[in-house]
């Protein structure tokens, strides 16, 4: 559960699947272990089902560390419940920003409508963030919509693009390259280091998708 | 002030990192050689995490708008100015209207300058470094003027200052990067994992500050190259399908989907970062995480030293 990850890190592995309850612990453990931090912790990085642990080593020994986290996880029980942020992300389906919106209800023969609905019904977690800053990994999608990849990626997705691929939905916060399916935008800007808040979502939020009037459907 | 005249490559501000926002998918970034970093800056009298110029795949050519002391480390680099050469790793005092050219020759990467003072530049999510895939700061242009802050102490106390003697980082071409095993060591075949620790591996030339290609021997996974996508950090060694390592770099993504069979100790990651594509040829060594933790420690205390 607790394996060294170079000499400045630890990683808590609590789980090796893509799973809610799993993922909903690698968050409350985080929380927990940002409140009661301790000298020499540099920052946490929770993913799916693990949480990654840098600290600074001239400071904490990896078993120092492990020490610490294994303590604070006797405690993990108490505050497991922690109400997650819920927010609610307006989109437009389809068009000029969603350009695979027809493909992916080709593919997976379901009108376009449908697609939407899928989309859009469910709430999703951020199960993590990553690839480029603020990028939001949300699950989990209906498994209607379950797409692979794309065989070759674009090289230019447009910031606040909305895509799918495996199980998976997210939102690309820069322009950037991309390999996952585009079927909408938001005018939201999920990144900007010049706001209070940078980042629009952390990681743990639940989000709604609530398409514009105006859709392309 | 100094003023760009010619710059080429990949020349960057860098302090020591970008901490506190991991969790949000952005990189630490910083210098690649954290050694040369902080020697740099202990050189002019600055702290070891202050900003400077890192100099990669390039060169730059400058000149001084005023007096000043200035230092360059790292490897694969000169310093002229004029018809004479400055040593790397010492001070020097700069007078102002000389024009320095900091010009690539073999045997390494990547330089750093640094001023007394410290390189002035607006901080993006509380750091200096830039982190051009995310469009955290910019690449140095032709023409820039690089602003220098107060020095701590009087120029003329500042200059000719040598890094001392016997605390150099053992550059080389032919370098033992020693690695602590990696958390998915059981994902890789035992002839893959002697493979990895017994073989030489050459830098493949796309190299750049996200990560090292490596070339050699393959190593062969157990149970295919998938992994649900957790947390690296630099020195992260991923095994992609291909059998081919890569090593995380400054640059490297928060998370990664590939099994990480090692991951090179900070004590190392200089040696690595300045390791020539397709000259250097590369060996892996384990250790433990302990014996890695006391080789950092004693490895950076000659910056302790020279901080007071």
């Amino acid at each position: 559960m607790f394996k060294p990850l170079g000499d400045s890190a630890l990683l808590v592995q609590l789980g090796d699947k893509i799973d809610p309850a799993i993922n909903q612990r690698v968050h409350a453990l985080d929380a927990l272990l940002q409140t009661n931090s301790i000298a020499g912790i540099v920052e946490t990085v929770p993913a799916y089902c693990t949480l990654l642990i840098h600290y600074d080593p001239l400071i904490l020994t990896f078993d120092q560390a492990t020490h610490w986290v294994r303590n604070e996880m006797t405690r993990l029980d108490d505050s497991f419940h922690r109400t997650p942020r819920r927010l609610e992300v307006p989109i437009r389906y389809g068009g000029a920003s969603g350009l695979d919106l027809e493909a992916v209800s080709v593919a997976k023969s379901i009108s376009i409508a449908d697609v939407i609905r899928l989309h859009s019904e469910r709430e999703y977690t951020v199960y993590m963030m990553g690839f480029t800053p603020g990028f939001p990994y949300l699950g989990t999608l209906d498994e209607r919509l379950i797409m692979p990849r794309m065989e070759s990626p674009r090289t230019l997705v447009k910031a606040s693009s909305v895509a799918i691929a495996g199980s998976q939905t997210g939102i690309y916060p820069l322009d950037s390259p991309g390999g996952w399916h585009l079927i909408g935008w938001t005018p939201l800007k999920l990144f900007d280091p010049t706001r209070e808040s940078p980042f629009l979502f952390a990681p743990g939020d639940v989000i709604k998708f609530i398409p514009l009037e105006d859709d392309y459907a | 002030m100094l003023e760009v005249l010619e710059v080429s490559g990949l020349v960057t501000f860098q302090d020591s990192g970008r901490h506190g926002w991991g969790s949000f998918g952005v990189p630490t970034s910083g210098p690649m050689d954290w050694f040369a970093h902080h020697a740099a800056n202990s050189l002019v009298g600055n702290s070891t995490n202050s900003t400077v110029i890192e100099i990669g795949l390039g060169e730059v050519v400058f000149r001084a708008k005023r007096n000043c002391v200035l230092a360059v480390t790292g490897a694969g680099y000169e310093v002229l100015n004029y018809v004479w050469t400055f040593p790397l790793w010492t001070s020097f005092f700069v007078r102002a209207g000389w024009v320095v050219h900091i010009k690539k020759i073999s045997g390494g990467n990547w330089a750093y300058l640094a001023c007394a003072g410290e390189f002035e530049v607006g901080s993006i999510l509380d750091s200096h470094s830039t982190y051009l895939r995310g469009g955290l700061g910019d690449k140095i242009h032709t023409g820039d003027l690089l602003q220098m802050g107060k020095p701590s102490r009087e120029l003329l106390k500042l200059a000719a200052q040598n890094f001392p003697v016997g605390k150099y980082m053992a550059y080389s071409q032919l370098p033992v990067i020693e690695v602590i095993e990696g958390p998915q060591k059981i994902r890789f075949t035992e002839q893959g994992i002697q493979i990895f620790l017994n073989s030489e591996y050459t830098l493949s030339t796309s190299f750049d500050r996200m990560g090292y290609r490596l070339e050699g021997n393959s190593v062969a996974h157990n149970f295919g190259a998938d992994l649900i996508s957790e947390g690296m950090t630099m020195g992260s060694v991923q095994i992609p399908a291909n059998g081919q390592p890569i090593v995380m770099m400054a640059d490297a993504p928060t998370t990664g989907g590939y099994p990480k069979i090692a991951n090179v100790v900070k004590a190392s990651l200089p040696l690595l970062a300045q390791c020539e594509a397709g000259v250097s040829k590369i060996k892996f060594k384990e250790i433990t995480v302990e014996e890695a933790q006391i080789k950092y420690k004693k490895t950076s205390e000659v910056f302790k030293i020279s901080e007071v």
